[in-house]
């Protein structure tokens, strides 16, 4: 066991070795990409559309964009060597600040929303797969379907009519918090964790209550891959030979199921949770928007729509280094999970 | 015969298909007393296995019993539902199954499944199941059990997996076992030692145990009674020696004659009344070749290293006539299929030379050999018929490819020509051919394989297990094809396998390589018949023999 997790950890330094030039590369593109994207910072960043010629080349030459491409690519590496990734024109702080403010937030969110998505998932694909073709089959997949075709933006605000102005059973849906609570000492940055270590139950209550709709309506969302996934392998797990073999001893039905099956079956779950996880943390920036949610995503979007350069060079780059992290603990879940990847 | 401890009654047992129920068994009557082992003979498709499912009601949800009963201790099998059923399995009868590796769960340490065995039928603690799971890896003879406990199905050897399954099958002393083929794809002396565990286990418990396979031979070396299936029913209850000295169904008869024994000549593989359209081939008598030919093919000192490891082939040196027939016998893991592609130019050796016709060939990249002259002259049959042609091709495109590809022909007229005339000379129906593999029987995939092989007109066909996945009255008719081509058109045989009957009948000369590495080589007959090392004697004395009638009905 030692050994197979040995072999598991060389494994995940080596992917995370051979993912560095990848990184490079999204770097490069990346600022590659916000230069030929039309807009004009300096335009932008002016004090009114009546700025004068002057004002704008002297906001150009404080920028930096006066100088030409490779050499402003130059100095953006050497910034990012440093561990300066620039400051936001919209918000006047180091852009480093701003996402270190705003990633627990989306965190918060994500995790949540994937362990909903995981716990609903899971159970609806086993049962699903347990009676292949059934009522039960296809309700699922029917669940499935509505999930996935109704966009995120629409759910969330549906699920705000019901809950918040129909029944009135959730808050205000603005943000994490509301404005009168007082924030617990910040320890990890996911206000329900904070709150539960300050001894907060009130306002853990109210910080759930908060993050619950958003996570629902992110979590609709990707059930439908997840709970696919577990039916698709579940079914082939459950007419293997070594299931045959739990049913020939007479195993009882929860061990063949649950021990032999599902054990088996989860193994690509992990590797689809890690990929839906990523794609999670970047694209639910309609979620954010309706919730008025304070993440990266959103800050990236509206960075991205005044041709804020650093904010969105940031936010590419912390999303690829997650997305490099995020698999690395996939791969490690695996090799723990199943003891046969330690061989080559 | 009232303390009969299984009876099966008229069993019927039918599948839903698309196209609407079928019957794969159909009356099926048997009985096995207390510690007897019964052997169930029959082909692929002839319901032996779903017998057995039927009977430890393993029956996959498209199977239903439609008829009959199974008496097991006077309590109809069929009828038993929730915990008298799991009670049954595993307690009273157990199942051990063909494919030991996938039998196993492969992410659960196999001590601890042993120990699942064990809990589900005894109130006992987990210390007291781990120990007792232990006990049983002592009992099927694995070595260094204490380690073994947490090995996983992948770190075992196939051997191996299946004394683990053996062990899960006995851990709760069930009175009836069923066998379905244990021990094919195994070996042959694997299998001769879990064959061997398996009955000596059975006998020293008292258990009852019937022994599903399609091998005569290996039901005739463990069972002294052997119930012939065909086709849903059974057609022949005997005792092995009465089976093979008189068989009485016509069926019989032909699966008789057409499993390999160690004296049987290849014209033998088929009834008399289908032998004579072959012995005229055979009874002409072949030239001997030109004192001073050249030899066809000559192999020097070849060796393969793959990345990590001991070498895979190592100081490999053979010559073949045109012509002749060559076998390569060996375990697994022995070199001989990486051999026999390195031959054939499917991959690359790591030293030494291949020379073919004179000319040099083991230094062309494997990557470029399809472009070299000589590649239509060296031609490989692969194992698995299934696998090995493209299920997106009719018969006659597979055919047609090589055709294409190596002798550059068009579409049109001569191209249908040349592959129906492949088609026959292979005895593949015209018919056939626009039909893809998967509406194809094995033995008429096996002919497609060949039929391809032999399409430019090869000098060497090289074939790796071309018989392994096929019935044996489906092998016979292809090792006498092959025998047939051979003859008339002058093909050497290069013949891969680990099925030393076969060989022995086939091939001129034979090569016994052990971890890559020759260990013996000489005339087929001389070398079985007094093989010179006790890993080729090993190997010989390993194929279960049904000489008993055989020499019976010489002698008549």
């Amino acid at each position: 066991m030692t050994t197979g997790l040995g072999a598991t950890m060389v494994r995940a330094g080596r992917r995370l070795l051979s993912s560095l030039p990848a990184l490079f590369g999204v770097l490069v593109f990346t600022f590659l990409l916000m230069r030929v994207l039309p807009g004009d910072p300096a335009v932008f960043f002016a004090s009114g559309p009546n700025a004068g010629k002057e004002e704008i080349e002297l906001i150009r030459k404080q920028m930096g964009l006066d100088k030409s491409v490779p050499e402003q690519l130059v100095f953006y590496l050497s910034d990012i060597g440093h561990g300066n990734l620039g400051r936001s024109m919209m918000t006047g702080q180091p852009v480093l600040k701003d996402l270190r403010e705003r990633l627990p937030a989306s965190l918060e969110l994500t995790f949540t929303a994937l362990l909903i998505a995981l716990i609903a998932a899971v159970p609806l694909g086993v049962i699903a797969a347990l009676r292949p073709g059934s009522a039960v089959d296809h309700g699922v997949r029917l669940f499935c379907a509505l999930g996935v075709c109704v966009p995120t933006f629409v759910s969330g605000l549906l699920l705000i009519y019901v809950f918040y102005y129909l029944l009135g059973l959730a808050p205000d849906p603005t943000g994490r918090i509301d404005v009168f609570t007082s924030l617990p000492p910040q320890r990890t940055g996911f206000l329900s964790i904070d709150f539960l270590l300050a001894g907060d139950v009130e306002g853990w209550w109210a910080a759930c209550k908060q993050l619950i709709l958003p996570a629902v309506s992110m979590a609709l969302f990707v059930i439908a891959p997840l709970a696919r996934i577990t039916r698709a392998s579940m079914l082939v797990s459950l007419g293997s030979d070594f299931v045959r073999t739990a049913r020939s001893v007479g195993l009882s039905w929860r061990k063949v199921v649950v021990t032999y099956a599902l054990r088996n079956a989860i193994l690509p779950v992990i590797t689809i949770a890690g990929i839906v996880f990523s794609t999670m943390l970047g694209a639910n920036v309609l979620v954010e928007k309706v919730f008025s949610w304070p993440g990266v995503a959103s800050y990236a979007l509206d960075a991205l729509l005044s041709s804020d350069y650093a904010p969105v060079q940031g936010f590419v780059l912390l999303m690829a280094s997650l997305f490099v992290l995020v698999n690395l603990v996939v791969d490690i879940c695996y090799g723990i999970a199943d003891p046969r990847v330690s061989i080559e | 015969m009232s303390e009969d401890l299984l009876r099966i009654e008229d069993l019927h047992v039918a599948f839903s298909t698309r196209r609407g129920m079928v019957e794969a068994v159909r009356g099926v009557s048997l009985n096995v007393g207390a510690g007897e082992m019964l052997g169930l003979v029959g082909e692929s498709g002839s319901g032996k296995s779903v017998t057995g499912f039927a009977t430890t009601r393993l029956l996959d949800a498209a199977g239903r019993v439609t008829g009959g009963k199974i008496l097991f201790r006077g309590q109809d099998v069929t009828k038993l539902r929730g915990d008298d059923l799991r009670h049954l399995q595993g307690a009273a009868m157990s199942m051990i199954f063909q494919n030991p590796r996938a039998a196993l769960n492969p992410i659960r340490a196999i001590g601890l499944q042993i120990a699942d065995a064990i809990l589900t039928h005894k109130r006992i603690s987990k210390d007291a199941a781990r120990a007792e799971a232990l006990e049983l890896l002592r009992a099927v003879q694995i070595r260094d059990p204490e380690a073994r406990m947490s090995a996983y199905p992948h770190e075992l050897s196939g051997g191996m997996c299946q004394r683990v399954m053996i062990a899960i099958a006995i851990s709760c002393n069930p009175a009836l076992l069923i066998a379905d083929e244990p021990t094919t794809g195994l070996d042959v002396t694997t299998q001769k030692v879990v064959m061997d565990l398996l009955a000596d286990i059975a006998a020293a418990r008292g258990m009852a145990a019937i022994l599903i396979t399609h091998d005569l031979g290996l039901a005739a070396r463990y069972c002294r009674r052997i119930a012939v299936m065909e086709r849903g029913r059974i057609v022949e209850e005997a005792s092995p020696g009465t089976l093979f000295s008189t068989p009485q169904h016509a069926y019989t008869r032909r699966l008789v004659a057409a499993s390999p024994t160690a004296t049987s000549r290849i014209e033998d593989l088929v009834t008399e009344e289908e032998r004579e359209r072959y012995a005229a081939v055979v009874s002409k008598p072949r030239p001997a070749p030109a004192h001073g030919t050249p030899p066809l093919l000559e192999v020097r000192k070849l060796a393969k290293r793959f990345d990590q490891g001991a070498a895979a082939v190592a100081d490999f040196s053979m010559t073949m006539a045109g012509g002749e027939s060559v076998g390569l016998v060996g375990e697994s893991g022995s070199g001989k299929s990486t051999t026999s592609r390195m031959i054939c130019r499917l991959i690359d050796p790591s030293d030494g030379d291949i020379v073919f016709d004179g000319q040099s060939i083991g230094h062309i990249a494997s990557r470029d050999f399809h472009r070299s002259p000589l590649r239509k002259d060296i031609q490989m049959v692969f194992q698995d018929p299934n696998e090995s042609l493209n299920p997106r091709f009719t018969a006659f495109d597979c055919i047609a490819h090589p055709l294409m590809r190596l002798e550059g022909m068009r579409a049109g007229d001569a191209l249908r020509q040349r592959v129906e005339e492949c088609a026959e000379r292979v005895g593949l129906p015209l018919d056939l051919l626009p039909r893809f593999p998967h509406q194809l029987s094995g033995g008429q995939k096996a002919r497609v394989g060949i039929a391809r092989a032999i399409a430019c007109r090869p000098r060497l066909l090289v074939l790796d297990e071309p018989t392994a996945a096929l019935d044996v009255s489906v092998q016979a008719v292809v090792l006498q094809l092959l025998d047939r081509l051979r003859r008339q058109n002058d093909i050497a045989l290069l013949f891969v396998s680990h099925d030393l009957n076969v060989v022995r009948m086939l091939c001129d000369r034979t090569i016994v390589l052990r971890n890559g590495g020759i260990v013996e080589q000489g005339e087929s007959r001389a070398l079985f018949d007094n093989p010179k090392t006790d890993y080729t004697r090993r190997l010989v004395e390993a194929i279960p023999h049904i000489d008993t009638g055989k020499a019976l009905a010489a002698a008549l």
